[in-house]
């Protein structure tokens, strides 16, 4: 297949205990479609080369061509895994450059839906990770919660994890009084999972040994390779969008960011289960101070649709409708570049805008933690066993579809 | 002529028998790229329970199994892979299509995600839904299950005819002028059940 | 590091004109410098100026932008690892001389992302150790995320075999 990938033997010497072993693309524990080439001596791995790309599915050429509004379904599609996330990713990101700011009710059920998400996210990824490294119960225990999780996405938006919930200037609908019900019950359940999970992984001899001491990312290293997230901080690196520059309504709550320094597979583990527990924390605080008020930018900014009634019973409500729905007629938007990030579970996740001055933006560029984190895959692996792969990959957490895009 | 049968015999055809066993123990073969594939697991989950239904033993080696459920977008570099793996998998088989993305492209109408994968592997059903819910793929493998017990024989004589041998509508958009005649539905074949 | 340090600190070390600073409505910081001295420019804020993080590398294809004298923009996100600081730097390049030193030799994490803006828009970047398409096939020709790229291809995707019901 790919010419490149494998270069010519050495010398038929150094060739004689070496293999070469071909894992994926459709394999079980990548758990996406992935594909690495490895050269192994015995069970100890000389060099594994990532050959990605299995997914590429063009997202950013079709950011090119679907309004800002449309493209939100789109980006459910990335991280599939945690998609509120994307949708708020994408959704500041054109807020920040159309110079919208969103009401402060807005900015709270987002801060608990990134939360939700982030939950989501570190539930399958250290779910998952226990699965390969063989500890069967955990994942049923995080799948049982993200089901959880799945119902409350549902109530809110009708969807089970292709949510596209977040609109230019607000959202699709105001939080339902079930949703709050529904959230504040999980709130209530999750600890006691939570502690249920930590008892079966923190101890477990085998999940241990097979982790600590696997993957070691050292701080300057992680700065040097571009990492962001929870793979960065369980190496020591602090840097937490959520502190550092707040957004949403992040600067309102009382929360820690948790960091390790040694950044090994456990520690990443640990950095994750740990993270969750801030987000409760988080959630809580904004269930409590949930401020009332509308979810959506006043009507005159043009960016969002009104809501009905508005619609049929005044003349400002249906000119907005009308001209929000025509092309060319809605939000005019600035020619300008801009980037804004945000903490999202894997990492930092942005986009680049580029705006023409029409509604559809000129380029969006996602950057794609998933895939600035699996570049380091190799470092990580040199010198490790074959069985120690898949604890590397599940403690990155790579989404193909992030991955690729 | 009078004959007497005991309580506990009955008489069927060879071929009914042979798809009544085939269908209820379909084992799937999960393709599963990218979000669909979330469904296809939560399918497989203590939830919805596709064991109910004799398809739950997932493997991921093709050669044992006999129905390739292809969950997520599949793309140029992905196709080959998946032709593949097709090819790997012993007779009897069937496919089935799951979300938008596989069976038509979906939302991706892009210059690498392929439009349908019908266009190059035979395809038997087709689960619309982006994703689908588990539900919805349950239905399909009912089905084909009733599909399998229709048309069933015991040498696979059903996939040697000359309607299965068809390019599928959708590629013939592409290959053939517009004005070229759709193909025919498949015939429907009296239900023979035991 | 605040604005005006940065833009004495590049005065000092790279002239007054070579560099543009603005700063836009939002305060978001950018810098456009000369695309032959980028590797200079990059250590300098990453040694000097305490931009130790790279974000991101891409790249913007201007053909249809009204208004562009530019064919492509590159662009690099810096950051620090400390605080949520960022700096936008921007290069100009056009066809037909589509080469820029690679910033691998500063940040590894740089690799694969040259190697998508390589896939996708076909810069080369000379000193990469490994520059290879990342995403698309290794046989695919043209540069999908160019302006002159149609977005539904030019037929690659249907470009296979086709297996029928007999043949498996
Ligand atoms: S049909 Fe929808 S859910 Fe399924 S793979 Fe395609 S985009 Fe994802």
């Amino acid at each position: 297949m790919a010419s490149g990938l494998l270069e010519p033997p050495a010398s038929a010497i150094d060739q004689e205990y070496r293999w070469t072993l071909n894992f994926g693309p459709q394999h079980p524990a990548t758990h996406t479609t992935l594909r690495i080439l490895l050269q192994i001596e015995g069970e100890r791995v000389l060099d594994a080369r990532p050959d990605i790309g299995y997914l590429h599915s063009g997202f950013e050429k079709i950011g090119e061509h679907l309004n800002y509004n449309q493209y939100v379904t789109v980006t459910d599609r990335m991280n599939y895994i945690s998609p509120l996330a994307n949708n708020i990713a994408w959704h500041s990101a054109v807020e920040n450059l159309l110079g919208i700011d969103v009401p402060l009710r807005c900015k709270y059920i987002r801060t608990i839906l990134a939360e939700l998400a982030r939950i989501s996210d570190h539930l399958l990824c250290n779910g998952a990770c226990a699965l390969d490294t063989g500890a069967f119960t955990a994942f049923l225990y995080a799948f049982n919660q993200r089901e959880e999780l799945y119902q409350i996405f549902e109530t809110l938006c009708g969807a089970r994890f292709t949510t596209s919930y977040t609109r230019v200037g607000g959202l699709m609908y105001d939080a339902t009084p079930k949703f709050i019900e529904q959230v504040r019950q999980f709130v209530k359940n999750f600890p006691k999972v939570h502690a249920d999970v930590c008892r079966l992984l923190n101890r477990n001899r085998i999940f241990v040994e097979r982790t600590k001491g696997i993957g070691v990312l050292t701080k300057a290293e992680a700065i040097s390779r571009c990492a962001t997230g929870p793979v960065a901080r369980a190496s020591g690196v602090t840097r937490d969008l959520r502190k550092d520059s707040p957004y949403l309504a992040y600067g309102d709550f009382d929360f820690n960011v948790i960091c390790s320094t040694d950044g090994d597979c456990f520690h990443r583990y640990l950095v994750r289960m740990d993270e969750m527990l801030e987000s409760l924390r988080i959630i809580e605080q904004a269930l409590e101070n949930l401020p009332p008020g509308p979810v959506n930018v006043p009507m005159a900014d043009r960016a969002i649709l009104p809501d009905k009634s508005r619609v049929y019973n005044t003349i400002e409500g249906l000119i907005t409708h009308f001209e929000v729905v025509m092309t060319n007629r809605g939000f005019q938007s600035p020619r300008d570049e801009c980037y804004t990030a945000i903490e999202a579970p894997n990492g930092e996740l942005g986009f680049y805008i580029v705006s023409d001055g029409s509604e559809t933006a000129y380029r969006a560029r996602c950057r794609p933690p998933s895939f600035i984190h699996f570049a380091m895959f190799s470092h990580l692996m040199k010198g490790h066993q074959v069985s120690d792969i898949v604890a590397v990959l599940g403690s990155l957490n790579v989404i193909a579809a992030e991955l690729d895009r | 002529m009078d004959v007497s049968v005991p309580e506990n015999v009955m008489v069927t055809k060879l071929d009914s028998l042979a798809s009544w066993c085939r269908k209820n123990s379909l084992w799937p073969m999960p393709f599963a790229t990218a979000c669909c594939g979330i469904e296809l697991m939560a399918t497989g989950a203590s939830k919805h329970d596709v064991a109910r239904f004799g398809a739950e033993v997932f493997r991921f080696s093709p050669r044992q199994c006999d129905l390739m459920i292809v969950a997520g977008r599949v793309v140029m570099k992905m196709l080959p892979v998946l032709q593949r793996i097709w090819l790997q998998m012993p007779e009897p088989k069937w496919c089935i299509s799951m979300g938008a993305c596989a069976s038509t492209g979906g939302v991706f109408d892009t210059y690498s995600v392929v439009q349908g994968i019908d266009r190059f592997i035979p395809v038997d059903m087709y689960v619309p839904g982006c994703p689908p819910r588990p539900e919805q793929l349950i239905q399909a493998i009912i089905d084909l299950q009733d599909k399998i017990q229709r048309e069933g024989t015991l040498m696979g004589k059903e996939f040697q005819t000359e309607a299965r041998q068809r390019p599928k509508r959708a590629l013939l958009d592409i290959v053939t002028p517009q004005s070229a005649p759709r193909p025919e539905p498949l015939p429907i074949i009296p239900n023979v059940g035991v | 590091m605040d604005a005006n340090a940065l833009k004495q600190a590049l005065q000092q070390r790279f002239g007054e004109l070579a560099w543009q600073y603005s700063e836009s409505r939002r305060g978001e910081r950018r810098l456009v410098i000369p695309a032959g001295q980028l590797l200079s420019y990059l250590e300098f804020l990453r040694s000097d100026c305490g931009f130790d993080a790279l974000l991101d590398i891409t790249c913007v294809d201007y053909l249809h932008y009204r208004g562009a004298k530019d064919r492509f923009g590159l662009v690099y996100l810096l950051g620090t690892s400390t605080s949520g600081e960022r700096l936008v730097l921007r290069c100009y390049l056009n066809e037909p001389n589509l080469k820029i030193a690679s910033a691998v030799p500063l940040w590894e994490g740089a690799n694969w992302l040259e190697r998508e803006v390589f896939d996708m828009f076909g810069i080369a970047f000379e000193g990469h150790p490994d520059l290879r398409r990342v995403l698309l096939p290794e046989e695919f020709a043209g540069f999908p995320l160019r302006k002159d790229y149609p977005l539904r291809g030019r037929g690659e995707r249907h470009n296979f075999e086709r297996i029928s019901r007999n043949q498996s």
